[in-house]
């Protein structure tokens, strides 16, 4: 196919050329971001919970009346839910991963460090990491005698008294990596406080935050063993078998209203729900990602076809003189098919500078990775194709012009 | 001639109809989703109390005590602080707030118990935000000092609890403390529910929650600190906190405090003022950054805490950039359509039409199209606030399209397709007359 005598052709009609050429250009740099922008998205609402996701139910509920004696209504309510058929395990806890509620300490190596050296989820309460099903990869769980009420530990953080603090934790792979990197963390101490040191017993395989919006810190956790009462904004957490979970979340719900009528449920959910409605955000801006890439497509393609049509109209003639001179309808096929061609890969370079430009913009202001080099072939792959698909109407229509054309109104 | 042009540009744009549905839809598409965003973006990033925002500030004073500076003071005061500045009544108007959660009972009123936000504040708050109310009125400064239980709810909470009735007069149950009802609110959601926005640069983008509803009922500050005693959480301490269910000598910063200052000079000497105080509590001991002082106007404080969610803003850029190319190809089918007609335009041209009379007859007819686009794209519009309202996000019931964004819709429309009808009309104009006529 000669490209020469089509560039000579473009060069007449500069202005209209360009117009495709920048709609090309324009739609090949955003498509390229917003597809990259999506597996960002897609990336993201796949982060790993390290708990049993589909075995989880989550209960919260507030006492009308203040319990005298919370922790003993706090045991009290594990024992009714423990009853329960189809409970497998139950633990209480301050927080969920994924739960947006959270509850966080900041981290020191040395008691007498001036800053903090990183700020960690800390999860307490009975039970947890058994019942979450987030794996222990070394050193023990928490045992029952581990565990101090939650506000013993503030009188004794008062009164400066070691006796009634936690002395023990649990804390993610990730976190001992961070923390001591290739070093064996067991038996090492971490402070919350000055006062309050805390040596790693076990190390568990993954648990996510409960804000967990970075994701290189979304495993910075820790389990504390602190007990706490009924009367804080503690959570039941119900680790049961994935077909019995609606069955579980009545009955564990009738168990406890049974034990206090007065009570008021404020939280009931499983664990896929914490994280459908932790994730909204991301899936509705994926969604709408993805419906502004087919509208921006199909508005060029559209675009294209105007234009294509337009030429073809204009050069009616012209094509009628080539088919009377001997072009077969292949050739002037051909002729369209490779003029957008010739027109899609000038777009498409230019839309790569394009794409890079915003992809910096976007790093500067939203915190985005670089754009891997593998979207752009991609890109590049699915503007030919729309190039082509586009231009194929009018181009048959220009290859249907008969040669008979050329010898009217000359 | 006006009219003519009008005229002409119809009967142009029912002789080619594809193209002309074309061009129509492209700009109604991007007109749609540029207008939906910027319809978004408009009501969340605009002002919250519109008649006086420019009076309202929020200070902010550093009580950390450890001896590394941090660069910004906490998002929220300490009590101790807070009170201090409150009580010294240096600004026009001054309110404490800070929110909490709470067991909410109507006796005589046969509904289950249920969790309300409650907005423990002072009695400048109602006439300094101008807060509108149905019934009664707030509280006076008599009842803050003498811990009145006395409380005003929202219009939410009163159609729930009472049909919408009247309730002044009635009794809540808050947690176990009776509080008489002296006032109820009128609707009311300022976008973004500005004095309890804090921490929004902790937030990484995900703002929403600072455009949820106001709380459902307000209580004089010291009276809901004995009624929810252990109920308020902090936004953060700088050291374990011994006490949790009493935070008022906690190392914990947890209240905001909002001041009316009606002039720049009292501006200026408030500034002055809580330097001072940060400077006379370091002097007692108390602070050490003293010179870790802030007084933010409200729409600073806004911008500080980045309240539009970076999602929309992303959005916006998005749906911008779209619309430029809906309009590239507006562009390139307007000049298809305008040399197109080049024989018709050489005729009027040799029949005496000037550059300019050609121009202005290409540019009506973009006009039109721009006229089209925008009634599809108004439709497109309503499409797309109505994706919105449908999400699950905190400011979903706040979306809609108010008279100046249905104006900005056509407007929009119009000013794109004139723009993109300028290169088309003058590469119209400028063709000569004789070389067109002779080839017909």
């Amino acid at each position: 196919m000669d490209i020469l005598p089509i560039l000579s052709t473009l060069r007449r009609h500069k202005l209209t050329s360009w117009l495709l050429i920048l709609e090309i250009a324009l739609t090949c740099a955003i498509v390229c971001n917003a597809v990259f922008l999506i597996g960002q998205r897609l990336q993201r609402m796949d982060m790993p919970s390290g708990v049993a996701e589909h075995e989880l139910l989550q209960i919260q509920v507030a006492d009308v009346m203040p319990p005298s004696n919370p922790y003993t209504r706090l045991a009290e309510d594990l024992a009714v839910l423990r009853q329960v058929p189809g409970v497998l395990s139950v633990a209480s806890s301050n927080q969920v991963p994924f739960g947006s509620s959270s509850s966080n300490g900041n981290i020191m190596l040395d008691p007498t460090q001036r800053e903090r050296t990183l700020n960690a989820g800390t999860y307490f309460g009975e039970n947890l990491a058994q019942t979450l099903g987030t794996r222990l990869v070394s050193g023990r769980d928490l045992q029952p005698d581990d565990f101090v009420d939650v506000d013993t530990a503030m009188k004794a953080l008062g009164t400066g008294d070691s006796k009634g603090l936690p002395h023990v934790t649990l804390i993610t792979r990730t976190l001992a990596e961070r923390l001591w990197p290739g070093q064996n963390p067991l038996g090492r101490i971490i402070y919350l406080a000055p006062e309050v040191g805390l040596r790693v017993v076990g190390v568990l395989d993954s648990l996510a935050r409960a804000n967990a919006y970075d994701a290189a810190k979304a495993q910075y956790t820790m389990v504390v063993p602190l007990r706490m009462g009924a009367n804080k904004d503690q959570s039941y957490l119900i680790r049961t078998r994935p077909e019995d979970r609606a069955s579980v979340m009545a009955a564990a719900l009738a168990a406890l209203k049974k034990a206090d009528p007065q009570r008021v449920v404020t939280t009931q959910r499983s664990f896929d729900e914490v994280r459908r409605k932790f994730f909204q955000d991301d899936r509705a801006m994926a969604g709408m990602l993805v419906g502004v890439i087919a509208a921006l497509l199909i508005v060029t393609a559209l675009g294209i076809v105007g234009l294509a049509s337009f030429w073809v109209a204009q050069r009616r003639r012209t094509i009628g003189v080539r088919r009377a001179l001997g072009a077969t309808r292949r050739n002037i096929l051909n002729y369209f098919q490779t003029e957008n061609f010739l027109l899609a890969t000038i777009g498409i370079a230019l839309g790569m500078v394009l794409a890079y430009g915003i992809n910096l913009f976007l790093m500067l202001h939203y915190e985005l990775p670089r754009l891997p080099a593998v979207y752009f072939p991609v890109g590049a792959i699915v503007l030919w194709l729309i190039g082509q698909v586009a231009v194929l109407g009018p181009a048959l229509r220009a290859a249907a012009v008969p040669p008979v054309v050329a010898t009217r109104s000359v | 001639m006006f009219g003519y042009y009008i005229d002409l540009a119809w009967r142009s744009l029912r002789r080619n109809k594809v193209l002309t549905a074309l061009m129509v839809i492209a700009i109604a598409v991007g007109i749609g989703a540029s207008m939906t965003t910027l319809t978004v973006m408009h009501l969340l990033s605009g002002d919250p109390v519109p008649t006086r925002s420019g009076t309202l500030f929020y200070p902010q004073v550093d009580p950390d005590p450890s001896p590394t500076a941090s660069h910004q003071p906490y998002d929220v005061m300490d009590y101790r602080s807070a009170l201090d500045l409150w009580n010294a009544h240096r600004a026009d108007r001054q309110a404490m707030v800070t929110s909490s959660q709470l067991r909410l009972t109507a006796p005589q009123v046969n509904l289950p118990p249920l969790m309300a936000q409650m907005l423990s504040t002072t009695s400048d708050f109602f006439p300094m935000f101008d807060v509108p109310f149905r019934y009664g009125g707030g509280w006076t400064a008599q009842d803050d000092e003498n811990r009145a239980r006395v409380a005003v709810i929202s219009s939410d909470l009163n159609n729930k609890l009472f049909n919408g009735a009247d309730s002044v007069g009635r009794t809540l149950r808050l947690k176990d403390a009776d509080v008489r009802i002296i006032g109820v609110l009128a609707p009311w959601w300022p976008s973004p529910q500005f004095y309890d926005v804090a921490g929004g640069r902790f937030s990484n983008g995900d703002t929403a929650g600072f455009y949820s509803r106001p709380e459902d009922v307000f209580v004089p500050f010291q009276s809901s600190l004995e009624i929810n005693a252990g109920g308020f959480q902090p936004f953060t301490c700088w050291s374990m906190p011994g006490d949790p269910v009493h935070l008022q000598n906690s190392p914990c910063v947890w209240v905001a405090l909002w001041v009316q200052l009606d002039s720049a000079a009292k501006v200026g000497s408030y500034r002055r003022f809580v330097a001072d105080y940060a400077t006379q509590q370091k002097a007692l001991g108390r602070f050490v950054h003293a010179d870790n002082t802030q007084l933010r106007s409200l729409m600073g404080w806004l911008d500080f805490n980045q309240v539009v969610p970076s999602d929309v803003r992303l959005q916006t850029w998005l749906a911008f950039a779209f619309l430029l190319i809906c309009l590239f190809n507006t562009v390139g089918l307007l000049l298809a359509k305008f040399l197109r007609r080049a024989g018709e335009i050489g005729v009027r041209r040799a029949l005496g039409a000037s550059r300019a009379a050609v121009f202005a007859q290409c540019l009506v007819e973009a006009g039109l199209i721009g006229l089209l686009g925008g009634a599809g794209g108004l439709l497109l519009t309503l499409f797309g606030l109505w994706l919105v309202r449908s999400q699950p996000i905190e400011y979903a019931d706040l979306v809609h399209l108010d008279t100046t964004m249905f104006l900005a819709t056509f407007a929009l429309a119009i000013a794109a397709s004139l723009l993109a009808g300028v290169l088309p009309a003058l590469r119209a104009s400028r063709m000569t007359p004789s070389l067109q006529l002779k080839t017909l």
